[in-house]
């Protein structure tokens, strides 16, 4: 079974689907391609390593790292959902830690070891994360999707590291992935298609899984 | 293929694919950010620019006069559109206020303006150097303050003598009852791509309703039909905001239009709350009249609601015509002019802020009568439209839903006497609410390819907003075609392919596989004519076409080439000589901080009536995410309305409270096992809206359960309950 | 966003310094407020100095007594602490009542110490407000209310300080270590750090152009019991309608501070004094001189409640 991420097309058509970008966002001259040297605003030479690759960007100094990754690499995984740090489609993982990249400028991500939801695996690949996410129905629209999922993956980390949070009921005691930490740890991430009881259920799957 | 008659017997009823939890067929690319939505279309050898939108500040009025100076010199900005730029434009039949505003100004952050400009950045920076001078008029902005003096919108509907028979009853309720504006607040903003080749547009989009887009946006930009293509293959969920064309599209066509490139759009989210629709508040009086061992003698409702000029009532009070009993009635709406944004469908328009006032006015009702709630609603069920007794329930399980979710619940252990069960810190108590929703079909139809693979590819316009389009309609080409579901090949949002039902009212599921039904039936009788079987006693399983002792592979009708048929699914008179809908009950179980107030919900049950579910796995998605948001209009949700400046001020998801993760426990679904053989060849109904259908009414029955305390107004929030709660001052 | 000119900060000083040869340069550090109101054109700097790069991410244990907190340190990490989670708990748990994880990675303490106020007046630009736009009048009295500030308001502003980090700190008595321009130091009690509206509700706190935050120390622990109790519509992910940060002791005694209610968070001495004759006597001291507004009056008994439910779980 096949969507269409592999619809035909001709030259009118004129886009291409996400799905064949793996390929592309290797090729700089893409990059390149983006109008940039219209004065006036400050550009500036960034570098960012995405997903374990390194790119080279001339980039005008707002860009978010969310709309570097979007406009710019074609990474589009990655959600924008209200860009103001509200909704948490745009979380990513930067040095392993989940981060709104919306709230956050690419210049000053250099040199950091940013994860995206296409680091994480793909379609012929899963993530253990994304495989529980299908089984377990943990979602709908798929929008806010990616952002819940690197939030997932670092939530068990944060819980394995022994972070504590908001409900831990002592703060001295070992934190463990209880329904309750999980609910309260996504809070961050809003799915207003409610697929929340979904989500808990993936999460303690793997987090079984991880023991 | 019409559908006029009961349904028989039918392929569909193997239910060897139909009617199984199968994991949605698009999963892989929404979990791996591989899916792709408007805004995310790229093509490296396109100069594609960026637009972002210049909203109203006023909420009423003209713009005498806008400087787009600035902007224009900003850096990297290719061009400003405005109205007076655009030439002249038509009008959506669909829209009610006009999607680029100017001189003319009817809501606040009424788009006004697309800057063009190389990068996202520079449109942005750009937009805000847009000065504009206003000539502000008066506007009505406070629906209370309107309703004084309203007369009915048409006639009001009346069965028997109402006034009479309420008067004469033996208990009555008379209350009033207020819901919020709300919005959708789905994840994706509105956003779209538009490019033109000579007369010819495209946009990408992000739409409910493809076919619908391409004739409000050939009539807006004033081109024929033909021209105009749209694509919309993933949505970031919709909940009606994506039913018509909104803003993005048009500023999108205007700015490639006036730029000769592709531009796209996405509608900033503090923007988009007060330009794009929402959920029109109500005001509801309902009276309840009973005899004193609880049969309803009459029952009327009205609402009060309002809208821009021109625009539709919200029409709160349809579902008080049939989910009970009860020989007087009257039902109305009454509607004001209202210069706030305009107000439309969201999520179950009508019965969702109908229900939240209905079912807690029979709660009340129940405890006049002394009378357990659920076994007040069980007296006053119906088989028959109570408006006309000829016409029955095609199919109606509303009390086996109660009982069965009673006895699941836990209903006996509830405590009737309010405020009784303390845990804790917390109040507890729970609630239950009856669930309706009618079922719509819409004619629908899709185009179905059998190639010499053995794949079978299913065509159609129709949307997939998160409901599992591409999965049920793939069961249904593999039920019918006797394949895999890996052997099938789902294309969805194309204006190019056959107009579907689309996703709207709860009618896409069942109308749109409905339609891949009939373009099926028809591949089958080609496929069998091609092989040289009498089509009548075919059987298509295991990737044959078998007929008594003679089998042939699917895939031999294919050898010359592919065989490509289409049809469309149009219903008659079923719904006319039997009134079709679909019933639930909920029950929730609240806690109430006895100290703040604060309610939590810790228990949710759903049960269903809604037909055949043709995937339980995604249908069960439907109905949590529906309680999910009824959850949020009983606790949270409210568009709070500036009166004096007229817009709705909470416009971003930090203002706008959706539920979080923390906010909803582990929900329960039970469908019931029953099939409904007036709606369609499927047998199944729609319960993306009944799954919202009565919740918030069971979390305010619950939060009264809880603490004695009755909230008539929504959202319930703990200022409304901390004053009256046991032990306050 | 406007455009603007970026550099990478060498010393704390230098940052001082290059701040205050520039009127329009900000520190950016987590960037979760900064940004969102930049994209906003509510702030409006035209050069960004980047602080993340100075260290000051550290968490140290000062001899005398007490911890000193560097002014990067994030607050998951400050949260997470061991020292500040067994002798400050009060702080862990506000700084975790906020927020969401995602932004609690990024934010710092500075940062968190100097977000601004969520009055949704404030964020439309199209409305007049005296903090964003000083003399244009404040839409929120006579509007949507509910969130907003109930004691120390005035004419001109009533809008909240929205950190709930904050009202931890204040319970604690925690100092803000800041570098001048010039390359001196001070020392400023959080009691005297946010100011409140006045007729100047743009001023949000005591610091001087240019001067920056490096740490934050909080006085050797006083033990006690610390509770904070954060009150929100929805469970998580929301601001505070009313927070109650408490630190009570054995014998009755203890400290309160609020959230939610004020331009700062809000601690009375005399209502501490009132403490062990309960919630409703610190209450009424508390919140003397409040003036509600109509959509926010529900705050009056909210704190009441809060706080006096607060004391019986502690005392129970």
């Amino acid at each position: 079974m096949s969507v269409p991420h592999d619809f035909e097309l001709n030259r009118r058509d004129l886009m291409v689907g996400g799905s064949t970008l793996a390929a592309m966002t290797a090729v700089p001259a893409a990059v390149k391609a983006q109008p940039n040297s219209t004065g006036g605003a400050a550009l500036s030479n960034i570098s960012l390593t995405v997903n374990g690759q390194a790119h080279a960007l001339e980039l005008d100094t707002r860009t978010t790292l969310l709309d570097a990754l979007r406009e710019h690499l074609h990474l589009t995984g990655s959600k924008k959902g209200c860009d103001h740090g509200q909704c948490g489609a745009c979380t990513v993982l930067i040095d392993g830690r989940r981060v709104n990249s919306c709230l956050t400028l690419a210049i000053m991500n250099e040199g950091m070891e940013i994860t995206t939801i296409e680091g994480l695996g793909a379609p012929d690949q899963l993530h253990p994360m994304q495989a529980a996410f299908i089984k377990h129905d943990g979602y709908q629209c798929g929008y806010c999707t990616p952002g819940q999922i690197c939030s997932g993956v670092a939530v068990l980390g944060e819980i394995k590291a022994g972070i504590p949070s908001h409900v831990t009921p002592d703060l001295m005691q070992p934190v463990t992935a209880s329904d309750e930490e999980i609910r309260e740890r996504m809070s961050g991430n809003i799915c207003r298609c409610g697929a929340y009881s979904n989500i808990v259920e993936a999460m303690t799957e793997v987090a079984g899984r991880q023991g | 293929m019409k559908f006029d008659k009961p349904e028989t017997t039918n392929p569909i009823d193997q239910l060897k694919v139909v009617g199984q939890a199968v994991d949605r067929v698009d999963g892989p690319l929404k979990v791996t950010g591989t899916a792709t939505y408007a805004y995310e279309w790229h093509d490296p050898d396109s100069r594609l620019a960026y637009g972002y939108p210049v909203g109203s500040t006023i909420a009423k009025g003209r713009i005498v006069s806008m400087d787009l100076s600035r902007a224009r010199a900003a850096p990297g900005v290719v061009t400003v559109v405005t109205a007076e730029e655009a030439g002249e434009l038509g009008k959506g039949s669909r829209n009610v206020a006009t999607l680029l505003g100017g001189p003319d100004i009817e809501h606040y952050h009424q788009a006004i303006a697309i800057v063009v400009a190389e990068s996202f950045e520079q449109a942005r920076a750009a937009a805000s150097l847009i000065q504009v001078t206003y000539q502000a008029a008066d506007g009505k902005f406070d629906l209370a303050a309107e309703r004084e003096g309203l007369g009915p919108t048409g006639s009001d509907d009346k069965v028997g003598e109402f006034e009479t028979a309420f008067a004469n009853a033996a208990v009555r309720l008379d209350e009033t009852y207020t819901t919020p504006d709300q919005s959708h607040a789905m994840m994706e903003p509105h956003a779209s791509l538009a490019s033109w080749d000579g007369d010819k547009l495209t946009i990408w989009t992000s739409n409910q309703m493809i076919a619908w887009s391409v004739e409000d946006i050939a009539k807006t930009l004033k081109i024929p039909p033909a021209d105009v293509r749209v694509v919309s293959p993933y949505i970031g969920g919709g909940f009606g905001s994506k039913l018509f064309v909104r803003s993005d599209m048009i500023l999108a066509a205007l700015g490639a239009r006036a730029t000769g490139r592709p531009v796209k759009i996405a509608l900033p989210r503090p923007f988009l709350m007060n330009n794009t629709t929402h959920r029109p508040a109500t005001i509801q009086r309902i009276r309840i009249g009973a005899e004193r061992g609880g049969k309803i003698t009459a029952i009327a409702h009205e609402g009060w609601s309002g809208n821009l000029p021109d625009g539709e009532p919200e029409n709160a009070v349809d579902q008080t015509k049939l989910l009970y009993a009860g020989a007087h009635r009257l039902t109305g709406t009454r509607l004001a002019t209202l210069d706030l944004p305009e107000g439309n469908a969201m999520r179950a328009p009508g019965e969702a802020p109908g229900l939240m006032a209905l079912e807690i006015a029979m709660d009340e009702m129940a405890e006049r009568l002394g009378l357990d709630p659920i076994d007040f609603r069980v007296i006053n069920d119906t088989q028959v439209d109570p408006g006309n007794p000829n016409r029955p329930f095609s199919h109606r399980q509303l009390v086996e839903c109660l009982r069965i979710g009673a006895e699941r619940f836990g209903w006996s252990a509830r405590n009737a006497r309010p405020a009784t069960v303390r845990e804790g810190r917390w109040l507890k108590g729970i609630g239950v609410a009856a669930g309706f929703r009618n079922n719509l079909t819409m004619k629908s139809g899709a185009r179905v390819r059998l190639d010499g693979r053995g794949v079978v590819t299913v065509e159609t316009d129709m949307t997939d907003i998160g409901t599992g389009s591409y999965t049920i309609i793939a069961q249904t080409a593999a039920e019918m075609m006797g394949l895999p579901i890996e052997r099938v090949e789902v294309r969805l949002g194309d204006s190019t392919f056959p107009a579907a039902a689309g996703s709207g009212g709860q009618w896409g599921a069942n109308s749109a596989t409905a339609g891949v039904y009939a373009a099926c039936v028809k591949l089958r009788e080609t496929v069998a004519q091609r092989l040289g079987f009498n089509s009548k006693d075919c059987v298509f399983a295991d990737g044959e076409v078998r007929s008594g002792d003679r089998r042939a592979p699917l895939t031999q009708a294919a050898s010359n080439g592919e065989v490509v048929v289409e049809d469309t699914i149009e219903f008659g008179d079923l719904r006319k000589t039997h009134q079709q809908s679909t019933f639930a009950a909920h029950f929730v179980e609240v806690g109430v901080d006895a100290a703040t107030a604060e309610t939590r919900v810790r228990r949710m049950l759903s049960v269903c009536s809604a037909g055949r579910i043709l995937n339980p796995k995604t249908a069960r998605s439907q109905v949590i995410g529906a309680m999910t948001m009824g959850v949020g209009g009983a606790l949270m949700e409210e568009l709070a309305v500036d009166t004096r400046r007229g817009f709705f001020v909470n416009h971003d998801l930090a203002g706008y409270e959706v539920p979080v993760h923390a906010d909803i426990p582990h929900q329960e679904v039970i469908f019931l096992d029953e099939v409904d053989v007036m709606s369609s060849p499927m047998k199944a109904k729609g319960v993306g809206e009944l799954g919202l259908c009565g919740v918030g009414a069971a979390v305010a029955n619950a939060v009264y359960n809880a603490t004695g305390i009755r909230v008539r107004n929504y959202p319930i929030t703990l200022d409304k309950l901390i004053t009256q709660l046991p032990g306050a001052a | 966003m406007r455009a603007f000119t970026y550099e990478r900060a060498a010393s704390p000083v230098q940052a001082a310094a290059a701040a205050a040869a520039n009127p329009g340069a900000k520190f950016i550090a987590g960037g979760t407020n900064l940004l969102d109101l930049m994209k906003l054109e509510i702030e409006t700097p035209s050069h960004l100095i980047d602080v993340n790069g100075l260290g000051l991410d550290t968490i140290e244990t000062i001899p005398e007594g007490g911890l000193r907190i560097g002014a990067l340190v994030r607050n998951t990490d400050l949260a997470a602490d061991e020292r500040v989670r067994r002798d400050y708990g009060v702080l862990s748990r506000a700084i975790l009542a906020g927020a969401s994880g995602q932004l609690r990675n990024r934010a710092t303490t500075a940062g968190n110490l100097l977000q601004r106020t969520r009055c949704p007046y404030f964020y439309d630009t199209a409305q007049p407000c005296n903090k964003r736009q000083p003399g244009s009048g404040c839409s929120a009295i006579g509007g949507f209310s509910r969130q907003l500030g109930i004691v120390g308001t005035s004419e001109a502003c009533i809008a909240t300080n929205p950190s709930d980090m904050a009202v931890g700190l204040r319970v604690l008595d925690a100092t803000i270590e800041t570098v001048k321009p010039d390359a001196t130091t001070r020392r400023i009690p959080i009691a005297e750090f946010h100011r409140l509206p006045g007729d100047t509700p743009h001023i949000e706190t005591v610091l001087e152009p240019g001067e920056f935050i490096t740490a934050v120390t909080l006085p050797s622990p006083v033990g006690g019991k610390h509770v904070y109790r954060k009150v929100r519509d929805r469970a998580s992910y929301a601001f505070a309608l009313v927070s109650v940060a408490t630190v009570l002791q054995q014998d009755g005694t203890g400290r309160v501070a609020v959230g939610g209610i004020a331009h700062k968070p809000w601690r009375v001495e005399a209502a501490e004094a009132e403490l062990p004759r309960g919630a409703k006597a610190a209450a009424e001291r508390l919140l003397a001189g409040a003036k509600p507004t109509h959509d926010n009056a529900f705050k009056m008994p909210l704190v009441e409640r809060a706080l006096g439910s607060v004391l019986d779980e502690t005392r129970s």
